[in-house]
């Protein structure tokens, strides 16, 4: 079966965020980007049912700075193929991402009809929409988000999907394929890959790269950033200093004044 | 009717959930603002009896069809498409929880309008939503605006569910529409929660570790340190996802909600997902590493430390000071 995963390039929030001069924006001076966490499941649940199904495994990314490494690390873990959209102007919306993708997706050679696309099932920099159900309604197939299991059956074209739910209830869903597929946790953890290995890969393997042309499509309006801050608390903890046996000691106190001792 | 604030309920196995009448109070805050009237949307199969739920409201709109038994993206996008046209509100919330996630997901394109999503707050400004998004796991927050009618999905804890509870019978309308074809996706069954160990919503102290703990050998510190309370450790999803607590054990959006007496953070950044299922603890407090981590927004104590140097230390306090108790 053919799976094709998209792969989202996010800020590292473990490092500081700083606002852009203008307020409305994080500044890309100092920013790193790494792979959406839940892009990295995304793609293990891809690799695991093509070691189930056999098939292939492309990874698609839209140009972004190091989105090279990421693309290339897929390709060490084994994906098939890299596709690298180019040439779009920057800052470009999910919303707008989404219909992009609608429109290229069919141009790309033996791309289309993937089985099953799969994404992460939410990035952590989205405003304006959610890229899967977008992209599941401009292609008109059927899309199932917070997924933590794909049974595939491509003989039948079908999946039996499930969907987490709170407190650790899961939904079972037959899904027809093709479809589009949000992922919240793959079956396993994703799994490492040595940085020689990908280093091999950047040797012996490309990355396609593939230019769309900008469009003067508007779609509704859209959502517009007044500003971007760190989040103005109406409570914050009241913190605790010193060394760890004197915060511990503090700790201690106010355990036992609240009865929790 | 222009100015009117929709409220899509959310209700899952029978049951309306709190963050139906969180969003009800917000919503109650905007029609005030517009000029317009409150409604809610209740969509589903036999579920007329939780209506009367939903008294916050001026009226609720209602479509109870076979089709709707399960939220889905396909019957449930069409049938909203169908009243939104009939009945043009001005704005729509709709609550982020899993059994909607589909539909939040389709409505921007079905509906073709606007969609704001991590609004933890929303106002109107001079005739426009004004919305508080939170971005970047909760470190960043944005101030956005659009032009009505907008989709405004809402996060849990914008406002106080309680005051979202009315005692008072809304009006019902029971809307005709024209039936929907039936879903691609097709529900099976509910698969329940495997049991755990323990049980972590019935702790009265939780040690709860996140991605800071870095290794499984590692939670042993936080199981240390738990025992010391006689309490349970608890984690946040990547600690589960890595397998080294059971699904059980995860507090948050897709697992537990926990209220313990105490809630200790361990290495925890504070995600709204996260933030979902603790923030109600009697008591929270948090270590990490980084000042700037979100969880210190809702914890009531803070520690800007590392957690293997404070875990060990803070466990023998409580074995000291449990020891003293007991002589
Ligand atoms: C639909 C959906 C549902 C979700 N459901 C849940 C859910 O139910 N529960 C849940 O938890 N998450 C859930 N998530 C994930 C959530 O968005 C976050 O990714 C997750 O909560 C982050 O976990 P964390 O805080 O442990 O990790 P991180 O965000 O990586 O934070 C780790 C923290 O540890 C600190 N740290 C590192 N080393 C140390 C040290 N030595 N000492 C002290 N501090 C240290 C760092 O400063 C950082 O703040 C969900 C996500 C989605 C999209
Ligand atoms: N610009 C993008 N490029 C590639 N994939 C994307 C992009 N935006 C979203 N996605 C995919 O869609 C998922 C959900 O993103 P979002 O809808 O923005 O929350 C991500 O985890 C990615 O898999």
């Amino acid at each position: 079966m053919n799976i094709l995963v998209l792969l989202k390039m996010v800020p590292d929030v473990i490092e500081e965020l700083e606002v852009a001069p203008d307020g409305k924006a994080l500044d890309t001076e100092f920013l790193r980007l790494i792979i959406n966490e839940r892009d990295a499941h995304a793609l293990e649940e891809a690799l695991l049912l093509k070691e189930k199904h056999g098939g292939q495994v492309t990874v698609l990314a839209l140009d972004a700075p190091e989105v090279d490494d990421t693309l290339f690390t897929a390709l060490a873990k084994g994906a098939d193929r890299a596709v690298k959209i180019t040439a779009l102007e920057p800052g470009l919306t999910t919303r707008a991402t989404a219909s992009r993708l609608a429109q290229v997706l069919p141009t790309v050679p033996n791309l289309c009809p993937a089985d099953l696309i799969l994404t992460g099932c939410q990035a952590i920099d989205d405003l304006d929409g959610m890229l899967a159900p977008l992209l599941a309604c401009e292609l008109d197939r059927p899309y199932l988000g917070l997924v933590s299991r794909v049974e595939a059956d491509p003989a039948a074209q079908k999946a039996t999907v499930l969907k987490e739910y709170p407190g650790g209830v899961h939904g079972e869903f037959e899904v027809p394929t093709p479809a589009v597929l949000g992922i919240q946790a793959a079956e396993k953890p994703p799994r490492y890959i040595p940085v020689a290995k990908v280093r091999a890969v950047m040797k012996s393997q490309t990355i396609e790269s593939v230019p769309v042309p900008p469009t003067a499509d508007a779609g509704p309006p859209a959502v517009e950033v007044l500003q971007l801050a760190k989040p103005e608390a109406t409570t914050h903890a009241e913190m605790l200093e010193g060394s760890p046996e004197e915060v511990a000691a503090k700790l201690g106190e106010i355990l036992a004044a609240r009865g929790v001792l | 009717m222009a100015g009117n604030i929709w409220v899509l309920a959310d209700h899952w196995r029978g049951q309306l959930s709190e963050i139906t009448y969180e969003l009800l109070v917000l919503g109650r805050e905007l029609a005030a603002e517009a000029g317009g009237s409150l409604q809610a949307i209740l969509l589903g199969h036999n579920v007329k009896d939780l209506a009367a739920g939903l008294g916050a409201a001026d009226s609720v709109l209602c479509v109870d069809l076979p089709e709707l038994a399960e939220p889905s993206a396909d019957v449930y996008g069409q049938v909203l498409a169908q009243l939104f046209q009939a009945k043009q509100p001005q704005t729509l919330l709709v609550p982020l929880t899993n059994a909607l996630w589909e539909v939040v997901g389709v409505l921007p394109a079905q509906l073709q309008i606007p969609f704001v999503n991590f609004c933890l707050d929303a106002k109107m400004v001079a005739g426009q939503i004004r919305a508080r998004c939170l971005l970047y796991g909760g470190k960043m927050e944005a101030t956005v605006t659009a032009p009505g009618p907008v989709l405004l999905g809402i996060l849990s804890g914008a406002r106080l569910a309680d005051q979202g509870r009315a005692e008072k019978a809304p009006a019902v309308e029971e809307v005709a529409v024209t039936p929907p074809g039936s879903s691609r996706v097709r529900f099976k069954q509910y698969i329940e929660a495997e049991a755990g160990d323990v049980d972590i919503t019935q702790q009265e102290v939780l040690v709860s570790v996140g991605r800071g703990i870095q290794t499984q050998d590692n939670i042993a510190l936080a199981q240390e340190l738990a025992d010391a309370f006689g309490g349970a450790v608890s984690g946040s999803r990547p600690v589960i996802d890595q397998g080294w607590l059971p699904l059980s054990r995860q507090v948050g959006k897709s697992g537990a909600s926990v209220k313990p007496k105490l809630y200790l953070a361990c290495g925890i950044s504070g995600a709204p997902e996260h933030v979902e299922g603790m923030r109600n603890a009697a008591l929270i407090v948090a270590v990490n590493t980084d000042p700037q981590a979100p969880i210190f927004n809702v914890a009531h104590y803070g520690v800007v430390a590392d957690i293997f140097e404070v875990l060990p230390v803070l466990t023998e306090e409580i074995r000291r000071r449990q020891a003293s108790r007991a002589a």
